[in-house]
């Protein structure tokens, strides 16, 4: 009898949290997956995109949900683990039989989890920036690719009003993304005739946290002639000791800027960014956007996060780039399902193409008819001491993306397609 | 009559010249535009001199000016004033912020420090020298430097003022100015001065041989200096880490060390000394905003206490049931742990949780040119050694410190001559905890708070703990100090990956040489 109730708890206990998928109850629920890490290095970044896709589903349900049917959200925790990533997608996509993934940030994790989305025939949707060197059928990236990010944030560095940096140090995280955007950003460099002699790579593992070796490395670096500046690809919670330990050694964006790809108003969240200001990012979005649908987009977030009780955004409600990639993919998900008036993987895919949204960045954004990349903006944004950005320079209007970058010579001839299979 | 005339014409143009430094034309021009235009406008402004210029450029650093229309406005604390003159004034609506881009925000710190160059007051001097220093100057500042020059007493500033000029003389058109120039830079300890003298020596600089010559010594000269500042910089990250080590492994010194309980559940402990510093951290936010900065004084005991408590729970309730089965207390005290990291999870969730530092622990003192040392890691090199020479007290001088080491050497004996062994076990254990709760506050400083926080410590601490030989408290701190250094040494040069590495493969050597570790217990106790 006892142990029967102790079961019951664990099962309920275990329901409530939300790590099992509740049966369907009703059968005209159309199913979508999120596989976002809750837990271990990457949950600074990810958790909050989780939340974000349960408020735009209650947001869809509560016009009417799609094809007349309510969406169900089944919630999985792959823990900044890769391989874990691929079994619950596994299980996202045969157990819970969901019509549509949003999920992943890393690219280790994307990797890890594009065989079994191949395999099965599942659909994916990541809401983040990239390296690209990739185009899969089943895949439909919401983020940037490096020539809508990477490229302009270097090129703005290097301009006069970035302060006409001449020497880079390209830091990052060890594993993929960072490891294939440096490649690219050095093979960029070497066309602004920029020699190997100006620039330095450095990596760090995951989770790493003492950078006074690496801030140490940087200030040599930037004594040895020319104006230095350091892009960073370090990703996940890492980016707190770099940032204080930035701002601890007094090295200024006015001496050495800092550009980041992976670094947004979440991640700078708890850190003081006093020291901080003028180091930079670049984004496709930035929560100090000045436009009607951003500042809807915004009240809608700080409302949910209020409701819910969202740790950490109910005192304080941000919003970000991938948040914002979220809130897209979504919406262009449910707009296609509504055209193809069916969840099949082929026909939301064929229905995707072309598919636009009027996106909190402030422009429309349009799924590339071809190669499953938005077309999006492109800002840089100098960190302020509130934590925010001020935008200092933006593209003028949508980028289209280019999933193989014309600065790796393999790429010569790619098409700009997915390989029909 | 007429030159009275002429006398009042005088004074009156000398008045409007005064009216006219910094007018509202003058004020618009420096806060919107093109970034070229507006830093034109501010180097005319800077030349005419006029006090009212620092305080606005002042307010463009902090972001307090904003511009509606053609009117600028200065807003402190709600209350809007005309820029330009300094009227109150109702801000409109629609106005908006002043953005400054680093190169905008680099030209005003260069007014405002030349600006300083004539304060009469030698320690704001000093600053704006040390401020300027790190600047790239351009040749249109020159006048100022040399009016600066000219009117400066202190001998040590007048160095630094010439070699500033150097600095832009350096890329002159003049052969013998650029001469002098370069052999005055051979005297300076900037890095920025490293930085532009191999600039000159690069393609397109320095064409003429003697220059060339003076401007390699001068550059070797400058590195030499810059280098002990590497050296110095390497050294004292590696006793920064070797403290942290240090901190994570004396609680594990004890505990391990000591009594031989091997703690998985070690590093879980310092988590929770660091949620501890969370929760008060959270306390003084809500309860005591006015002493926020004093939150970690509080922390520091609350963290000890917790942890403690928790470690006299652990006891009591589980290990004291496994002494003598090594194994099984692994097993149990590795379980323990995962519970522990899931009860965290479950009450503070999955993410971490911002622990912000104090404001005097942010920042930090300048030791050398290319070397700051952060209040941060002074002030956890500082608390590693205090919590040291409190657990050597305690250990060696202390009545509990002595039945301790009495029942670690011979339980029974101890237990014989009347020590109630099962109480000095259970007080052992939590002081132990206890310390690896200081370590968790400590953590909390530098690095993030999560549940998984004690795994990234825990093989850590057992490494310094083995390597320094179990049983020994100078062994736990040789040890910690040497594998700090040598992990920020390899660093240096093999990067982070590579270097831990290295370290772990140095530490397996250096076990299966010397498997009691560098401070072996001698004598018959070791074989008990």
């Amino acid at each position: 009898m006892k142990r029967r109730f102790a079961l019951k708890a664990a099962a309920a206990a275990l329901a409530a949290s939300g790590l099992v998928s509740l049966p369907a109850f009703a059968a005209d629920t159309i199913k979508v997956g999120v596989l976002h890490s809750l837990s271990g290095t990457m949950a600074i970044s990810e958790t909050v995109l989780k939340d974000t896709v349960m408020m735009t589903v209650d947001e869809i349900n509560a016009k009417g949900g799609v094809l007349g049917k309510q969406l169900e959200v089944v919630v999985v925790d792959p823990a900044s683990n890769w391989p874990l990533f691929a079994e619950k997608a596994k299980q996202l996509l045969t157990q819970d039989k969901v019509a549509v993934v949003f999920g992943c940030w890393t690219s280790v994790s994307r990797k890890s989890v594009l065989p079994v989305f191949e395999e099965n025939n599942g659909l994916l949707f990541y809401p983040v920036q990239y390296e690209g060197e990739e185009l899969s059928k089943n895949v439909f990236y919401t983020g940037a690719a490096p020539n809508q990010q990477a490229i302009p944030a270097v090129e703005y560095l290097m301009s006069k009003d970035g302060g006409s940096a001449r020497r880079f140090v390209l830091l990052g995280t060890d594993y993929v993304y960072p490891r294939t955007t440096n490649k690219i950003l050095r093979a960029f460099l070497h066309s602004k005739g920029i020699t190997d002699a100006d620039i330095m790579e450095e990596y760090t593992p995951f989770g790493h946290s003492d950078y006074q070796t690496i801030i140490g490395k940087i200030k040599k670096f930037a004594s040895e002639g020319k104006k230095t500046a350091v892009v960073s690809t370090i990703n996940g919670d890492s980016n707190v000791p770099f940032y204080k330990e930035l701002g601890n050694q007094g090295l200024k964006a006015t001496d050495v800027p800092v550009v980041a790809f992976s670094v947004g108003e979440e991640e700078l969240r708890g850190v003081d960014t006093k020291p901080l200001v003028g180091h930079l990012a670049a984004w496709n979005y930035f929560e100090s956007i000045k436009n009607p649908t951003n500042a809807a987009f915004i009240k809608q977030w700080t409302e949910y996060a209020i409701k819910k009780n969202i740790p950490g955004h109910k005192d304080k409600p941000l919003t970000n780039d991938p948040m914002e990639a979220t809130y897209i993919g979504i919406h262009m998900w449910a707009q296609a399902v509504e055209k193809a008036k069916s969840t099949d993987t082929d026909k939301v895919i064929a229905a995707m193409a072309g598919q636009t949204f009027k996106a909190p960045g402030g422009f429309t954004s349009t799924m590339d008819p071809k190669n499953h990349h938005l077309h999006k903006p492109v800002f840089i944004g100098e960190i302020k001491s509130d934590g925010q950005f001020n935008v200092v320079w933006k593209t003028p209007g949508p980028v289209k993306a280019q999933p193989w970058s014309p600065f790796i010579p393999e790429n010569k001839g790619k098409k700009d397609e997915p390989e029909k299979k | 009559m007429r030159t009275l005339l002429r006398f009042l014409c005088l004074a009156l143009s000398l008045l409007a010249g005064a009216a006219e430094a910094l007018t509202p034309q003058q004020t618009l021009a420096i806060a919107a535009g093109e970034n070229d235009a507006r830093i034109a406008a501010l180097t005319a402004a800077a030349t005419g001199g006029d006090a009212r210029l620092a305080a606005f450029v002042q307010a463009l650093l902090d972001g307090e000016v904003k511009v509606a229309g053609d009117k600028v406005y200065l807003v402190k604390d709600d209350k809007a004033t005309i820029a330009a003159t300094g009227e109150p004034a109702k801000l409109p609506d629609d106005a908006e912020d002043v953005t400054n881009n680093n190169r905008m925000r680099g030209a005003l710190d260069a007014v405002l420090s030349t600006l300083r160059l004539f304060s009469p007051d030698l320690a704001v001097r000093r600053a704006a020298i040390v401020d300027l220093g790190k600047a790239t100057l351009e040749e249109g500042q020159l006048p100022l430097i040399d009016k600066a020059l000219a009117a400066e007493t202190d001998p040590q500033l007048k160095d630094n003022l010439g070699r500033m000029r150097a600095a832009i003389l350096v890329s002159s058109t003049d052969r013998g100015n650029r001469l002098a120039a370069a052999k005055e830079l051979a005297s300076s300890s900037q890095s920025s001065v490293a930085s532009l003298l191999q600039e000159r020596l690069g393609d397109g600089g320095e064409a003429d041989p003697e220059v060339r010559a003076a401007l390699g010594q001068a550059l070797d000269a400058v590195r030499g200096r810059l280098a002990w500042g590497e050296r110095l910089g390497v050294i004292f990250t590696g006793l920064s880490l070797g403290s942290v080590l240090l901190l994570v492994a004396l609680g594990l010194a004890i505990t391990y060390g000591l009594m031989g309980v091997i703690n998985m559940a070690h590093g879980e402990l310092m988590m929770i000394g660091a949620y501890t510093t969370y929760m008060v951290q959270n306390l003084f936010r809500a309860y005591a905003p006015g002493a926020f900065d004093a939150y970690i004084l509080v922390a520091i005991p609350a963290a000890f206490l917790v942890a403690a408590l928790v470690g006299a729970v652990l006891e009591r309730g589980v290990i004291r049931f496994l002494y003598g089965r090594p194994l099984e207390t692994l097993l149990a005290t590795w379980g323990i742990s995962l519970v522990l990291q899931q009860a965290v999870r479950s009450i503070f969730g999955a993410q971490n949780v911002p622990v912000e530092n104090p404001g005097w622990l942010s920042g930090g003192v300048q030791a050398m040119s290319n070397l700051v040392l952060p209040y941060n890691r002074l002030a956890i090199i500082a608390f590693a050694m205090l919590v040291l020479g409190g657990v050597a007290l305690l250990i060696a001088r202390t009545r509990l410190g002595l039945f301790v080491r009495g029942v670690t050497q011979n339980r029974r004996m101890a237990s014989c001559v009347g020590v109630d062994t099962a109480r000095i076990d259970m007080v052992a254990f939590a002081f132990g905890a206890g310390i690896a709760g200081l370590a968790g506050c400590a953590l909390s400083q530098i690095g993030n708070v999560g549940p998984d926080l004690g795994q990234s410590y825990i093989v850590d601490a057992f490494l310094v703990v083995v390597v320094g030989g179990v049983g020994q408290l100078a062994g736990t701190v040789v040890a910690a100090l040497g594998l700090g250094v040598l992990n920020k040494f390899l660093e240096g040069m093999a990067g982070a990956v590579l270097a831990k590495i290295m370290v772990l493969v140095f530490i397996v050597i250096f076990i299966q040489r010397k498997p009691s570790g560098l401070f072996a217990m001698k004598g018959r106790s070791a074989e008990a």
